[in-house]
């Protein structure tokens, strides 16, 4: 509904779009290099013998959270405007599997 | 107009439609057809228990056929039914001209109506799904022949469907809507429309996995469920449910929204308590996901889950009383019409109230242990299900018939319907909770005489044939109208308040020549208190573009249904998994058809628009 008319229209401030692009850009390759990071980092933290997997597992676990909103945000574009309704359904999903989840973790098998 | 030049036969034009119109039309008729298919079986069950020592269904017939009516009529009647009355409605009430994706909506029909006709070619190839419409895993594990590939395989197919209904609806109301239809301004039956969908899109996942792996156990050797080996069937208790309580409620808030808009119509006021009843949906929608396991009080979840469970249950009640509340002050004052449509809005509330009563007598864990696998649990789903989603249905085909097929169903005939319904369903259900209460289990197929089982089963049966009367005369009606109905306005009862009703009685292929501007809830009521006789456009009169019909949704969902019957047959016969795999690249050939060719579809150009609103004035 809403901002559907101009979008995608190039003759809309070139230069404007131009420095956003650029930007945009920007963003998605430092993701990007931080990403590979993180994945180096599991490896590196699943192959290193002193650390036990009472801390490496947790450890990848959070790193893959990480690279979840990363990729959901930088390279899917969420940061931007008029994501709203596809994150309020991510979120719903993530809290309804989550409860699901709960409770078969806390009262149903124990 | 440009259809004229496109001319096909009537039958090749339903075959490739995507126009959700059609596309409603075509689940209304499928929906339609397995309805009377389930109501057959169900008037089969009732005949067997009529008397006690009955042989006319004896055993593993009787448990096949107990099975297809519940699976019939919740997957195969009331989803579709349901589907055809957002098809037919959602799109044109939010101001739209189709919906999101029409391609596929025209592919989620096929895939249900496949799925639905590969599940009933199970009566001619050995024998039907015999575990219940639960299917659970120790029964179904244990089921000879194929009974249960056909519920597992066709199941999955119509759930597909289902499932991209579900997406395609989200889509359409975030997206589509008019100018100025915001959120709080959508008639309430898009707004249950919108829940629902979400739900399908959270629950049916579930089920998608709990059949994957049912399939792999049946079929390939799996032991995702044999406790011999390492397995467990509570798993496809959970899984099931865990879908199973939200397509409860995937089925009955639209049903709610129906009698939403046909209170608000014929009280002529505004729906009483709007952001209440708004708010009080979505509520419902979320505490559906949290209650799944008051389906499995006596599996030994132990006393603390049994009551967790048993306190969410109870806390819909409260949104649910909401919802009453507010149609009864929607009433209230109101100046109220008795149509056949409202007639059902009215019965259904203390019909559904009623059934709510016993659902929560239900939920109180301790107590459910009697009731469980009683009579009375039967009572109180056919309570909620019929008194709630059929009674919805058959006000939401009388109340939108007028906007689907241009011709206004006779009311006399109409309101025969409904007494003999309400009659026959009051009958049929009411002596079943006291049965249960007596003991009486369900799913089994005879009684012994003797056990004070046979004046309520005797009057129950006779319940039954009621009901199927009033869906005869309602059959009847429907002939009678399609060959010589009177002819429907665009506002066919005359007070109209939503978007619908402001477009021709069947609205042309493109719904809106301009899209309308839409000023506050009740978008045409606003017009019509202005003195309008129309909508305010939004947009100057232009060309309109319009997507092509395709075979390819048809092609895609058979290719489905025939690798459906090779791969259940695969452990048998050496040309199984060649079918199988035939079936599957026959789907896959034609999604890489529809990705590759490009359709940019075509434009009803303005001139052919000017002429056809003239004629619609004239």
């Amino acid at each position: 509904m809403a901002n559907h008319t101009n979008t995608g229209n190039p003759n809309v401030d070139l230069a404007y779009r131009r420095k956003k692009n650029a930007e945009e850009m920007k963003h998605q390759v430092i993701s990007f290099v931080l990403m590979i990071a993180l994945t180096l980092v599991a490896f590196f933290a699943v192959g290193y013998d002193e650390f036990s997997h009472w801390f490496s597992v947790p450890f990848i676990l959070l790193l893959a959270a990480v690279q979840v909103a990363f990729q959901l945000y930088y390279f899917m574009h969420m940061s931007h405007k008029g994501h709203e309704v596809p994150a309020l359904f991510i979120y719903g999903g993530v809290l309804v599997a989550f409860l699901t989840i709960w409770a078969f973790m806390t009262v149903v098998w124990w | 107009m440009s259809t004229v030049a496109r001319k096909k036969s009537v039958i090749w034009d339903y075959l490739t439609t995507v126009d959700h119109k059609k596309i409603a039309i075509l689940y209304l008729i499928a929906g339609g057809f397995f309805f009377l298919v389930g109501g057959l079986e169900a008037l089969f069950i009732r005949i067997q228990l009529a008397k006690p020592n009955n042989d006319f269904l004896v055993g593993g017939l009787y448990n096949q056929v107990l099975t297809m009516h519940g699976t019939t009529m919740i997957f195969l009647a009331a989803m579709p039914l349901i589907f055809a009355m957002m098809n037919a409605v959602v799109p044109i009430q939010i101001g739209a001209r189709d919906v999101a994706f029409p391609f596929l909506n025209a592919l989620g029909f096929w895939l249900f109506f496949f799925g639905g006709v590969f599940l009933n070619c199970s009566w001619f190839l050995g024998g039907a799904p015999d575990a219940g419409w639960t299917s659970y895993a120790s029964l179904s594990l244990e089921s000879p022949g194929h009974g249960i590939d056909f519920y597992v395989l066709g199941l999955q197919i119509s759930g597909f469907g289902t499932l991209m209904g579900g997406i395609n609806f989200l889509v359409t109301i975030i997206n589509m809507r008019a100018p100025g239809m915001t959120y709080m301004r959508m008639p309430m039956f898009t707004w249950a429309s919108f829940v629902t969908s979400a739900l399908i899109l959270f629950a049916f996942p579930p089920l998608t996995v709990g059949l994957v792996f049912m399939m792999m156990d049946r079929l390939f050797g799996g032991n995702f469920f044999h406790p011999a080996q390492g397995g467990n069937t509570i798993i496809w208790e959970h899984l099931f449910w865990i879908f199973g309580h939200p397509e409860v409620y995937i089925l009955v808030l639209p049903a709610f929204g129906i009698f939403s808009e046909i209170f608000a119509t014929f009280s002529k006021k505004r729906l009483f308590g709007y952001s209440s009843m708004v708010f009080a949906t979505v509520l419902i929608g979320f505490l559906g996901f949290m209650v799944w396991a008051h389906h499995m009080f006596t599996t030994g979840m132990g006393p603390i889950a049994n009551a967790i469970f048993a306190v969410a249950t109870m806390a819909i009640a409260v949104p649910t009383g909401i919802k009453i509340f507010n149609w009864l002050f929607t009433m209230w004052g109101g100046n109220i019409r008795f149509t056949t449509p409202m007639l059902y809005a009215v019965a259904f509330i203390p019909s559904f109230v009623m059934g709510g009563v016993t659902g929560v007598m239900n939920a109180a864990a301790a107590a459910d242990y009697q009731y469980h696998d009683s009579y009375f649990v039967v009572a109180h789903f056919h309570y909620v299900i019929v008194g709630g989603v059929v009674f919805a249905l058959l006000a939401g085909v009388h109340y939108w018939w007028p906007k689907m097929f241009g011709k206004m169903l006779n009311e006399a005939l109409g309101k025969t319907t409904f007494w003999l319904f309400l009659i026959g369903f009051h009958l049929t259900f009411f002596i079943q909770h006291f049965l249960g209460l007596m003991g009486m289990p369900r799913r089994v197929f005879t009684y012994l005489p003797g056990q004070g089982f046979e004046t309520g089963n005797l009057i129950s049966t006779v319940g039954a044939f009621f009901m199927a009367a009033a869906t005869i005369i309602l059959l009847v009606n429907v002939i009678i109208t399609t060959a010589k109905g009177k002819k429907a306005e665009a506002d066919a009862w005359g007070v109209g308040r939503t978007l619908e009703w402001a477009v021709a009685s069947p609205p042309p292929e493109y719904n809106f020549a301009q899209t309308p501007l839409v000023r506050g809830l009740d978008a045409l009521w606003i017009e019509k208190m202005e003195g309008k006789k129309g909508l305010t456009p939004a947009e100057p009169l232009g060309d309109i573009h319009m997507p092509n019909s395709s075979i390819l949704p048809f092609v895609i969902s058979l290719g489905l249904f025939i690798a459906a019957f090779g791969f259940m047959y695969h452990n048998q016969h050496s040309w199984g998994l060649f079918v199988g795999i035939g079936g599957l690249l026959i789907t896959l050939g034609s999604m890489f058809l529809r990705s590759v060719i490009d359709d940019h579809g075509f434009h009803i150009h303005k001139e052919e628009i000017m002429e056809a609103e003239k004629g619609v004035k004239a």
